[in-house]
């Protein structure tokens, strides 16, 4: 199944795939051009023999200050017919960019995607709806992007400093 | 102070122009029948459901960033907090995946335990799900008559770890303390008490024509839109499609115990109900081939630089107070890599995918839990039926907020 997968993918989009870093992972993976993305998946859903008929997973990496472009967004597709075989597509994509949606094809992918816009801040084009999902809608940033501080906007203090502010107040007024 | 909150915008638009006679209905974000903090708002005619908006997030923890701060055995407990009826099976998903990462081969006789209670936490989970939805449908008695025999599954995992509902079982490289003498007869004896029990619970509450009716053809839904729709376990199964990651993707030791996937026809509110109930029976099936056959051994896999030593030898031994700081201080090292583990959880496919730079803490961490995937078809599930059947339906799909917003 690997074997064939891969020949099959690279005869296909020779152009669209872009090399592949070496990451020691249990799962065969692709990294390809956002623009190619619904015609590979749309194919490789649709193929008699392959079949990814399944949407397995939908999420994004923040690689900031250590890969460019900064984010990836990575599909992980399901073949059930193949001893449900998994395996990853990935997408880079720069700030600012968007990513075209998948939604179309798989209903499954609308809130995963709208997942990933709220919490990664990275859009998708051609979503039927897309808004914030899980945060507020009058919320400010990303919280998973690797630069918001874990403790909120504006109070990148720590935790020491919480307390000593609290033991100097005076709190007899 | 900033306040923040779900604004009216988020589900007006949708709302905007309303049809004269059409009324909108608030359920939750605090209401009795969501079981948790889910907001349903409904657009209804008459009695007949239009439209809805689920608006989710009020549970939002944010563990995949928390993931980013802490070590690969502290975010054990964020695991906890998931799915919180049946967290054990949370617990041995992270569990597994970086053991996994680090190819640690644990022994024999800690799969043996990971697999029972793993099938005791499902059976507790599904006892949550179809006693409360008879609950919801009015009937009291059903979840009472199953509950004592939780409570007595709870009391095993009070025993081996020493909480009830935040268990954080498990360990990477094994478990944290070893199993207790009366572990395998105490777990024998509460399947002798529930096996008669599910049988009556089957006709107190499922055999009843109330429930029946409130319940048969209700919030279906087909094969082909389920799995459009990324359903997975039980709810997928009640719509006749018989995967099950432990069969497909076996782990641990499923491939060598025997059991049968249950399905369901129509995908509705009852074949979800059965489903659940034939699982439990499965799973006390697995149960019963593994009870005798726990082998003896350690409890945990030869892993000093990983797994920490027993307390009372680390007051007082000095190997083991140097071991102690040196997994606590540095954490447990993962080699760089990336990592997607699935399991079986009692509501679906629980993946962890772990993205690792070979720090004290994961890079990434992502959590595809089963319920956000399938809550997303709620609205078209319910779409024509009755405002009541969308109570039957919402706790037939078992959403945890918990696992929900994560």
């Amino acid at each position: 199944m690997k074997e064939k997968l891969t020949e099959f993918i690279q005869s296909q989009w020779k152009d669209s795939l872009l090399p592949q870093r070496d990451i020691n992972t249990n799962l065969l993976y692709f990294s390809i051009q956002k623009e190619s993305l619904p015609t590979v998946v749309q194919t490789l859903k649709d193929h008699p023999e392959f079949a990814f008929t399944f949407l397995n997973d939908l999420t994004s990496i923040d690689w900031l200050g250590k890969r460019e472009p900064r984010f990836e967004v990575v599909y992980l597709l399901r073949s059930p017919k193949n001893n449900h075989f998994r395996f990853q597509l990935r997408v880079p994509v720069g700030e600012g960019e968007s990513v075209p949606s998948i939604a179309g094809i798989f209903p499954a992918a609308n809130w995963p995607e709208r997942e990933v816009f709220d919490l990664m801040g990275i859009p998708f084009s051609n979503h039927p709806r897309m808004e914030r999902l899980i945060m507020p809608d009058n919320f400010v940033g990303h919280p998973l992007r690797k630069d918001y501080p874990l403790e909120g906007p504006g109070q990148d203090y720590l935790i020491e400093d919480l307390l000593t502010i609290h033991v100097e107040e005076d709190i007899t007024g | 102070m900033v306040m923040y909150e779900k604004t009216a915008e988020h589900f007006g638009q949708k709302f905007k122009d309303l049809p004269e006679g059409h009324l909108l209905v608030n359920l939750g974000p605090s209401h009795p029948a969501t079981h948790g903090i889910l907001q349903n708002v409904i657009q209804i005619d008459g009695e007949r459901v239009v439209d809805t908006e689920s608006v989710i997030g009020y549970v939002h923890r944010c563990f995949e960033k928390l993931g980013e701060r802490y070590d690969y055995n502290q975010f054990l407990v964020c695991t906890d907090r998931m799915n919180y009826v049946s967290t054990p099976l949370n617990n041995i998903g992270w569990i597994l995946t970086v053991e996994k990462m680090m190819q640690i081969q644990v022994p024999d006789r800690v799969t043996y335990v990971r697999m029972i209670i793993s099938e005791l936490s499902r059976i507790m989970d599904h006892i949550i799900c179809n006693g409360i939805m008879g609950v919801d449908l009015g009937a009291f008695s059903g979840l009472l008559h199953l509950f004592h025999h939780r409570e007595n599954i709870y009391q095993i995992l009070e025993k081996l770890t020493g909480a009830r509902l935040t268990t954080t079982f498990c360990r990477v490289g094994g478990m944290e303390r070893d199993i207790y003498p009366e572990f395998q007869s105490e777990i024998k004896l509460i399947l002798k008490g529930l096996k008669p029990a599910l049988d009556e619970f089957e006709e107190l509450l499922i055999r009843n024509k109330i429930f029946n009716e409130r319940t048969k053809g209700i919030g279906g839904i087909s094969a082909e839109r389920a799995i459009a729709y990324g359903f997975s376990g039980p709810n997928l199964r009640a719509a006749g499609v018989a995967w099950d990651v432990r069969k497909d993707d076996p782990y641990m030791f499923y491939d060598k115990v025997d059991f049968d996937i249950p399905v369901g026809e129509d995908g509705s509110a009852l074949d979800r109900t059965l489903v659940r109930m034939e699982e439990m029976r499965q799973s006390m099936r697995i149960i019963e081939q593994l009870i005798d056959g726990i082998p003896e051994g350690p409890y945990h896999a030869d892993v000093p630089h990983t797994f920490l030593p027993p307390k009372d030898r680390v007051y007082h031994n000095m190997e083991e107070l140097i071991y102690h700081f040196k997994i606590i201080m540095p954490g447990v090292k993962v080699p760089a890599g990336e990592y997607y583990h699935a399991t079986e959880a009692a509501n679906g496919e629980l993946g962890f995918y772990v993205v690792s730079e070979g720090e004290k803490s994961p890079w990434r961490v992502h959590v595809r839990r089963p319920c956000f995937w399938y809550y997303q078809a709620f609205p078209e599930m319910v779409k024509g039926g009755l405002l009541a059947d969308t109570i039957a339906t919402m706790s037939s799909l078992n959403v945890i907020a918990g696992e929900l917003d994560c």
